[in-house]
């Protein structure tokens, strides 16, 4: 009987100690199927290259990452986020490029007490009623850009504007961004269907918006429908008469496309965003040239988040030696110990980001590529009108 | 300025009801002759706007590469006829659903091996880039004039061929009963690879006239596939008079549905209300449309006489 309870105290201290150098999962979800898959894979080059970077550890533990495709679609984005947590067991569950396919899938994650970090996705409720002391974005709320954009477009002198967002959460909530702060009259409105099968040709809205006497359009238009705008945006000889300001829609994916097939429009445009490739940073400036270096391409402020959010999350999980204590896991990843590549930043109650956004503006870079440069910072810094929502303090 | 707005929609729809109807003409001559349900037409307008895309920027020209992509894509719908739904003719329906659903995952993920995830923009040359001002308020792109020039011409053509010539009379007897044409001697086999590799060339054409405009993308087949599933279903299986005008009524319907539903709604209800409806019902429209033809005529506004 002793030999018995000697050898269990043994097994369990072997256990023990080796649960202190366990691996850490985390579930990585994003979109790697349909036309939405360009942008997976820049978040999936962002997570690799700095699990690269990293060596595959945060201080004595490794850090294992598995992907999951959403497919664009909610549904299978909470599918596949049960099956991480319950199948695959992961500690965290980071990702979600798309605000419907997070709001679908956080339940999942934090029913079942696991972390939750999110690279892109910034839905409103997310940010106010229902934050979580377990959720944390390493993004931006969707409100915010716009709103930035807003101000921007008011000190522009713009006073008649048209608007034209995708039909869901996050289009909804960048609306609301824009309107929030425009000062002047907009002209008219469109929601366009969104999803799998989306909504790609915009003759319609275009046709509607040059009647509209508008003098400038806003829009959003994530992933390949940027292509498709920008493009239907030209031909409609829109460019000249109506100037363009954009979310979330011109990036690092969708230029070198332009670039190739030669879509000047988007040059000039302007935008709001948290970063840019020419953020003056060491960290920005390794990040930027070891992407090009192993990609080819400029890497797009989705690969930028997926790249802080492995960051963030092995600095908490060495800080925290692991993530099995929670508090203490909450507490470093709240204090942002980690050089971020776009700078300093911090945490409100709700658990999002308090930071800078900058206005970016697309240009012709010396090498010849495509590409973008900040030309000013509207919010130093800026946090999201949802915050008060929040009951965490 | 309103009736000028109507003109410019009505135009749009007309250009989206073509190309539906270069998609819907395939894939209800194939339902229609071949009573095979085929799924992957999809992948077949897909593929076109692929080959047209890399062959743009090979000869540095869309029209050439267009010219060039038709017949590629008609092999490629010839061979897929011999390879794939050949051998599922014999099958029922579901079988047919299977085999093709297994190909469009096949056909999209080759396509995502070589041409990437990315997408490809395809660049105009500049005389079908600008505008062309019909009256002084109307202003339409010309690369959209094309699109409804391309549609009408091969409607046109296609009309001519099933109705006065011997290939389309032969099409036209497969449909109204297959066994007779091969008893009367007729290689049954060889006129089904043709109307599959029609049907290729047609969908393959309307994709290539969208990507200029979109892109050519993955999985853009199976949007559109769904949509032209609806025309046929209202168009009556089988016709091509009903896929037509189905096709028309279908892109009029939802292009002007995106255009006037919210100032309609505004009429009766808060701005509001309006703005958030509005989108919802405009995606439904073709849809209820749908519901609507099958409870009055369950067969299609035009179906074929035959069986």
């Amino acid at each position: 009987m002793k030999k018995l309870t000697a050898a269990v105290a043994i097994a369990t201290s072997m256990m023990a100690g080796f649960s202190i150098a366990d691996t850490v999962k985390i579930g990585y979800v994003t979109t790697l199927t349909t036309p939405a898959a360009i942008i997976g894979q820049d978040m999936q080059n962002g997570v690799n290259l700095a699990m690269k970077h990293l060596g595959g550890k945060a201080g004595s533990h490794d850090l294992e990452v598995i992907f999951a495709d959403d497919g664009f679609a909610p549904d299978t984005g909470k599918q596949v986020t049960d099956r991480l947590v319950k199948q695959d067991n992961v500690d965290i569950v980071a990702g979600y490029i798309w605000s419907h396919v997070l709001l679908a899938s956080r339940k999942s994650v934090l029913d079942n007490d696991k972390f939750l970090i999110i690279s892109n996705a910034g839905p409103s409720p997310a940010a106010g009623k229902l934050c979580h002391e377990d959720q944390f974005s390493v993004g931006v709320q969707n409100d915010l850009g716009p709103m930035a954009m807003g101000d921007q477009m008011n000190a522009a002198g713009v006073k008649k504007l048209y608007i034209m967002a995708p039909n869901y959460a996050a289009g909804k909530d960048m609306v609301k961004g824009v309107e929030r702060t425009f000062k002047g009259e907009i002209v008219g409105k469109d929601l366009t269907k969104w999803g799998k099968d989306a909504q790609l040709d915009f003759s319609a809205e275009l046709a509607k918006a040059k009647a509209s006497g508008a003098e400038a359009i806003w829009v959003f238009y994530p992933g390949a429908a940027a292509g498709a705008f920008i493009k239907q945006y030209q031909q409609a000889g829109l460019s000249e008469s109506m100037p363009l300001y954009t979310s979330f829609t011109i990036d690092a994916i969708s230029l070198p496309k332009l670039q190739a097939a030669g879509f000047t429009a988007a040059l000039g445009s302007q935008t709001t965003q948290i970063w840019d490739p020419t953020i003056d940073t060491a960290e920005n400036k390794k990040f930027v040239a070891d992407f090009r270096a192993e990609y080819g391409h400029y890497p797009s402020y989705y690969g930028a988040q997926a790249y802080d959010t492995i960051k963030a999350i092995a600095a908490a999980v060495e800080a925290a030696d692991g993530a099995k204590d929670r508090d203490a896991f909450r507490a470093a990843f709240k204090s942002v110990n980690y050089d971020s590549v776009r700078g300093e930043y911090s945490y409100g109650n709700n658990n999002f980001p308090i930071q800078n956004l900058y206005l970016r503006e697309f240009v012709e870079g010396s090498d010849g590529i495509w590409t973008s440069k900040i030309v000013g910072t509207v919010y130093e810094p800026g946090q999201d009108t949802y915050a008060s929502q929040c009951k965490l303090k | 300025m309103d009736t000028t707005l109507l003109v410019i929609q009505g135009l749009n729809g007309l250009q989206l009801g073509l190309l539906l109807f270069l998609v819907a003409s395939g894939l209800t001559l194939v339902f229609g002759i071949l009573d095979f349900v085929n799924l992957a037409h999809g992948s077949l307008y897909m593929v076109g706007a692929f080959i047209c895309a890399s062959l743009t920027f090979y000869f540095d020209s869309f029209l050439i590469a267009l010219v060039v992509s038709l017949p590629l894509i008609g092999i490629f719908g010839y061979l897929f006829e011999i390879v794939v739904a050949r051998k599922l003719y014999e099958r029922d329906h579901l079988d047919h659903v299977l085999g093709t659903f297994g190909a469009i995952l096949v056909i999209d993920t080759v396509a995502h091996i070589i041409w990437g995830a990315n997408g490809i923009s395809v660049p105009l040359p500049d005389y079908l880039e600008g505008q062309v001002s019909l009256t002084s308020d109307i202003q339409i792109p010309v690369f959209r004039l094309l699109i409804i020039a391309a549609g009408l011409a091969s409607a046109a053509l296609l009309f001519w061929m099933v109705n006065y010539t011997r290939l389309g009379m032969l099409i036209r007897a497969g449909a109204s009963n297959r066994t007779m044409v091969s008893a009367l001697g007729v290689d049954i086999k060889t006129l089904f690879s043709l109307v599959f590799a029609m049907g290729a060339v047609l969908a393959g054409l309307a994709g290539m006239l969208i990507a200029p405009i979109t892109e050519a993308s993955l999985g853009m087949g199976n949007n559109i596939i769904i949509t032209a599933f609806v025309v046929i279903i209202v168009g009556g299986i089988g016709s091509m008079k009903g896929a037509f005008i189905a096709a028309l009524i279908i892109g009029v319907i939802d292009t002007l549905g995106r255009a006037f539903l919210d100032d309609i709604f505004a009429l009766f209800m808060s701005s509001e209300a309006a703005e958030n409806s509005a989108p919802a019902i405009s995606s439904m429209l073709i849809y209820l449309l749908m519901a609507s033809v099958l409870y009055f005529k369950p067969a299609g506004l035009f179906p074929p006489k035959v069986r």
